[in-house]
């Protein structure tokens, strides 16, 4: 049933600020997809641009596929907060398997640099419902803190073993080139940084960033003639959630639960299986509850897994290895691709010093708001 | 945008366009008000005036009383635009009975280090210094 492959993945180098156009940032990820592909601009059916336009561009996907040379194909913009790259990714798998296009790029864009980090909180603030939860001056962090706490007191999670997860993402961070952040920190550094929102302090959570990401997914018939080796979609899962205030859980996100079961059913495979994978770790509490909502540890039990190394390289399923959110940097709508792009090359063989020996299958955990919409991905060689 | 109306609980950029704004009227009486629709008896916080299971619009104010437990919560030292100066401040979840839950700001008389995750809390109406009207979670004693 393998009938959507990713045939290429590419991103720009993330940063705190790029300097350059969204246009020319997106090309950078567009020509690294491309690479080595026997294939065309004029070839790919569709494109979908992913952002939450946090630049001045509004409808960003008419000046992007202008500049790619993407026209006169339909082309579409998704926004779905931090989620909008995998829901790129689903449109573009349900546009082929549907058999409108044989080929769709998925394009994720996002320029944060434009804004102060006290802006881009109240925009991402506004991410939550305006008139009952931003009003209160509700912020991401803010609403991760909380899911920090919950989690802290239901299974007496550690702030040490928060940090744990940025020890080990920042230590990879230092083999990822396009990572904007790419130096080892300490466990005292991390515990020592800036309060920003109880338990969370400034090195729990990850920072805006400037970046661009592409994936080109073909159908089979085509994706066997253009790359030597596809890495095909085997189980796609998607969810959503309620805001803050009448969630069921503040331990779990219900719609990454939910996205997760659908990906392993579809994929036949459980979270055993997976050779690597790569999390949605905007803060170091999130690492931890994708962990548990992905079955890679039982609930409660991600904290004793990151501190036994069991998502290191060596470990039983190595989780972010090319730093994740909290080491690259966040280009919200850019993300997506990024992880997935990570994933592609893992299974190509082509992950480099953070490659895992023999991966066949991975997967994909991509978050939108605090926990409000989740998609999971999994791929296969 | 009007940042600093935004950042004062909306209750004039947002909820003033709001069917539900009658929450403004009831914060006046001194009373924080969750919505209960008639047909199905679901409860609504934040209030809201349509029901989505029976697709009706026939609901009754509900009073949100007694003892809460806080089942999570944040202190605030970064905050966004708006806010800058009202940091730090805690940010919590409360549940009520009927399992009515509630976010909002807790009160600056609690103290950081007073505050637990189980703790009992109420709700209460808080009128601003500038006239502006909005609710916090106080201590239950």
């Amino acid at each position: 049933m393998d009938d959507v492959a990713l045939v290429g993945v590419g991103q720009s180098k993330f940063s705190r600020k790029c300097g350059v156009t969204i246009k020319e940032l997106v090309f950078e990820a567009f020509r690294e997809a491309m690479e080595g592909l026997d294939y065309t601009n004029a070839d790919i059916g569709a494109s979908i641009t992913c952002s939450s336009l946090y630049d001045n561009q509004r409808s960003a996907e008419g000046p992007i596929s202008e500049y790619l040379g993407l026209n006169p194909q339909p082309t579409f913009l998704i926004e779905n907060a931090c989620a909008a790259g995998s829901t790129g990714l689903r449109t573009a798998w349900a546009f082929i398997k549907s058999g409108l296009y044989d080929s769709v790029a998925v394009i994720g864009i996002e320029k944060m640099s434009g804004q102060s980090s006290r802006e881009v909180a109240e925009m991402m603030g506004r991410a939550y419902d305006v008139t009952w939860e931003s009003s209160f001056g509700l912020t991401m962090p803010g609403g991760y803190a909380m899911h920090a706490r919950a989690h802290m007191s239901k299974y007496g999670t550690t702030e040490k073993q928060l940090a744990n997860v940025r020890v080990k993402n920042s230590y990879y961070s230092t083999m990822n080139p396009k990572a904007a952040f790419r130096k080892a920190l300490t466990l005292e550094e991390i515990l020592d940084s800036m309060p920003v929102a109880s338990p969370l302090k400034m090195l729990d959570c990850c920072a805006n960033a400037d970046g661009a990401s592409c994936m080109i997914l073909a159908r089979r018939e085509v994706a066997k003639n253009i790359t030597k080796i596809p890495i095909w979609i085997a189980g796609l899962g998607s969810g959503s959630n309620t805001g803050l205030t009448r969630r069921e859980s503040h331990t779990s996100f219900i719609c990454a639960k939910k996205a997760a079961k659908e990906a392993y059913e579809m994929a036949g495979v459980g979270p055993e299986d997976i050779d690597v994978a790569e999390v949605h770790d905007c803060f170091t509490i999130a690492e931890i509850i994708a962990c548990e909502d992905l079955g890679f540890a039982k609930p409660g039990e991600a904290p004793k897994l990151v501190e036994e190394k069991g998502t290191y390289l060596e470990g039983k399923t190595p989780v972010n290895l090319d730093g994740g959110l909290l080491c690259k940097g966040h280009p919200v709508g850019a993300t997506g691709g990024s992880q997935l792009r990570t994933i592609v090359n893992q299974l190509r063989g082509e992950g480099g010093k953070i490659q895992v020996q023999g991966a066949e299958t991975g997967l994909a955990h991509n978050i939108g708001g605090i926990g409000h919409y989740a998609n999971v991905t999994i791929l296969r060689r | 945008m009007d940042f600093e109306e935004f950042g004062k609980f909306g209750i004039v950029s947002h909820t003033k366009e709001s069917k539900a704004a009658d929450l403004v009227a009831y914060l006046e009486q001194g009373k924080v008000m969750a919505t209960r629709c008639k047909k199905c008896e679901t409860n609504f916080f934040p209030p809201q005036v349509d029901c989505p299971k029976c697709l009706d619009s026939e609901m009754e104010w509900i009073e949100v009383k007694g003892k809460g437990k806080l089942l999570t919560f944040s202190m605030v030292y970064y905050g966004p635009i708006g806010f800058e100066d009202k940091t730090p401040y805690a940010l919590g979840v409360v549940e009520f009975e009927d399992g009515i839950k509630v976010f909002a700001i807790l009160s600056k008389d609690i103290k950081e280090d007073d505050i637990s995750v189980g703790m009992a809390l109420k709700v209460a109406p808080l009128k601003s210094a500038d006239n502006k009207i909005y609710f916090q979670f106080q201590a239950a004693g």
